[in-house]
């Protein structure tokens, strides 16, 4: 008879084959295959979808996601770092202010995107502000940019980046900075030489953690960037939708799944498994 | 003078995080469809109510995250149970797979096989492929959850239960799963939270008569400043919110 555990196993094991790697697969074979007369998928099987990506055309966009995926996770770390600092020596207080750091994450992130379009938007509360005071006479242009994706994207993962440094900085020996200051060691120089290089893991952890969700972002370019700002997300469900091109689609999303997998990997190897 | 510095970069930091979102529930209570403030009104919560698209969308948004965390729950579960039984890195190595891909790959690739099965079956995209993608991404939170509460159970006690005579199923019914009720509430709660907020993956395997909340927001948002949205948000926190707090409740007791 079958164990208990097997069998428990069993539904989980279905969902994933059928419905996680499974899918996975179809996109793989798609990748390889060329795009039919009326959007479909049909054989000759080619390896041009892949030789494409090089094109410049879309370089651009590879590029660009790197460049703002990569801004906005130094922007989390800059800003997660003396937070988590704070947090980790405010003693009774720990789990409030943590709460307080993922309470907005149980809302929806079509939501918070939302908030930002009505801050930033010409008509937006910033700009409303600004020329009701006279500062300004027309409405500066804060959404569909660059900046704008950025800042939704850093608001987006901000907790992400906090968690990991949080709980690096938490287990941080405290008689090494004791020690630092009696031999002579100013503030900043014991948070240079001391706190910085051993907080590197959970730099790193954050790092991996915001980048990840960053670089596949659609919703917040989509939304911020306004069509003029794209990242591979968004040229991904473009060849899924307008474009109907699907094996080009497959080949961007695998490389993407590709890069994603790269980075967990080096994390995972080098800072062990301990983190998961 | 960092110890002064320190505090008001934590503060201005909360700022961030809360105030977009306290200002926008803020103004969805303003008279004036702009963002000056007018005076008090709740008429877009009046134009909110008798939206009858958005209260359909709702009902479907509603049904789907009901059915997709029970499925996904139970599946979640028995599943982390399993893997707490007999480690297989290859499905929990899947599973974390799953939570760290992109939502717009696992939306693509989920199209692409249902289209797929579609040439076998007389079927078309609707309901039921929204409630499968939704309950294939909860799994995992619930899975997560589940196992982060399996880590610290002492797996002496079932094998205390077995040597006085409990069969595999009675151990599990009767000593490990009333144990793991807290986890259990508290993976619930997440797998509803990301099915009724999920955009990117539903809104591409939905077909016509599956319009969700988050799929009319965005089309409403997509549309320009409507100051309907910022009444649903404000809905919506407050509904999260009640459920929340209901499930800390309820896990206490």
């Amino acid at each position: 008879m079958m164990r208990l555990r097997t069998l428990f196993l069993l539904p989980a094991w279905a969902f994933t084959l059928l419905l996680f790697l499974g899918p996975m697969l179809i996109i793989v074979v798609y990748s390889l295959q060329t795009k039919g007369v009326y959007g479909g998928v049909v054989e000759p099987w080619t390896l041009e979808n892949y030789t494409r990506l090089l094109d410049p055309l879309y370089g651009v966009i590879l590029l660009r996601s790197f460049v703002m995926a990569g801004a906005s996770t130094i922007g989390c770390i800059v800003l997660a770092f003396p937070l988590a600092l704070y947090i980790a020596r405010s003693g009774t207080r720990k789990t409030l202010l943590l709460n307080l750091v993922m309470l907005p994450f149980w809302t929806s992130f079509l939501v918070r995107t939302y908030a930002w379009m009505f801050l930033l938007r010409d008509t937006g509360l910033l700009n409303s502000a600004l020329l009701a005071l006279g500062i300004i006479s027309e409405p500066l242009p804060l959404l569909y940019n660059d900046w704008a994706v950025i800042v939704g994207l850093v608001y987006g993962y901000l907790p992400f980046a906090v968690l990991p440094l949080y709980s690096n900085l938490e287990r941080l020996d405290k008689s090494l900075l004791e020690a630092a200051a009696d031999l002579g060691a100013k503030p900043w120089e014991t948070m240079l030489h001391v706190v910085l290089p051993l907080t590197a893991p959970g730099m790193r952890a954050a790092g991996v953690l915001v980048f990840i969700p960053c670089l596949g972002a659609y919703l917040t370019p989509d939304l911020l960037g306004g069509g003029k700002s794209m990242m591979i997300g968004n040229l991904v469900q473009n060849q899924f939708t307008t474009a109907r091109d699907w094996p080009f689609g497959s080949a961007l999303s695998l490389a993407l799944m590709a890069i994603v997998m790269l980075l967990l990997w080096a994390l995972l190897r080098r800072d062990g498994e301990e983190m998961l | 003078m960092k110890q002064r510095l320190l505090p008001l970069y934590v503060i201005s930091i909360y700022a961030f995080l809360h105030l977009p979102l306290l200002i926008l529930c803020a103004f969805s209570f303003n008279s004036s469809r702009f963002t000056i403030w007018e005076g008090f009104s709740l008429v877009w919560y009046k134009a909110m109510w008798n939206d009858g698209a958005l209260a359909e969308a709702t009902w479907n948004s509603l049904l789907i995250a009901a059915v997709s965390t029970v499925l996904a729950t139970v599946v979640g579960t028995l599943g982390a149970y399993g893997l707490w039984k007999k480690n297989s890195k290859f499905l929990s190595g899947s599973m974390y797979l799953s939570l760290v891909t992109p939502e717009i790959i696992t939306g693509i690739a989920l199209l692409a096989t249902f289209q797929w099965a579609f040439r076998f079956f007389h079927l078309q995209l609707g309901m039921h492929t929204v409630i499968l993608a939704h309950v294939t991404f909860s799994i995992a939170y619930v899975l997560l959850v589940v196992m982060a509460r399996l880590r610290t159970a002492d797996p002496a006690l079932e094998e205390a239960a077995l040597d006085l005579g409990a069969t595999e199923w009675q151990a599990f019914r009767l000593v490990t799963l009333p144990m793991l009720k807290p986890g259990i509430a508290a993976a619930a709660l997440l797998a509803f939270t990301v099915s009724f907020d999920d955009y990117v993956i539903t809104s591409l395997v939905a077909g016509v008569d599956s319009e969700t909340l988050p799929m009319m927001l965005y089309a409403m948002a997509r549309r320009g400043a409507n100051p309907v949205v910022s009444a649903i948000s404000t809905v919506i926190f407050v509904g999260l919110g009640i459920l929340i707090v209901a499930s800390e409740r309820l896990q206490k007791t």
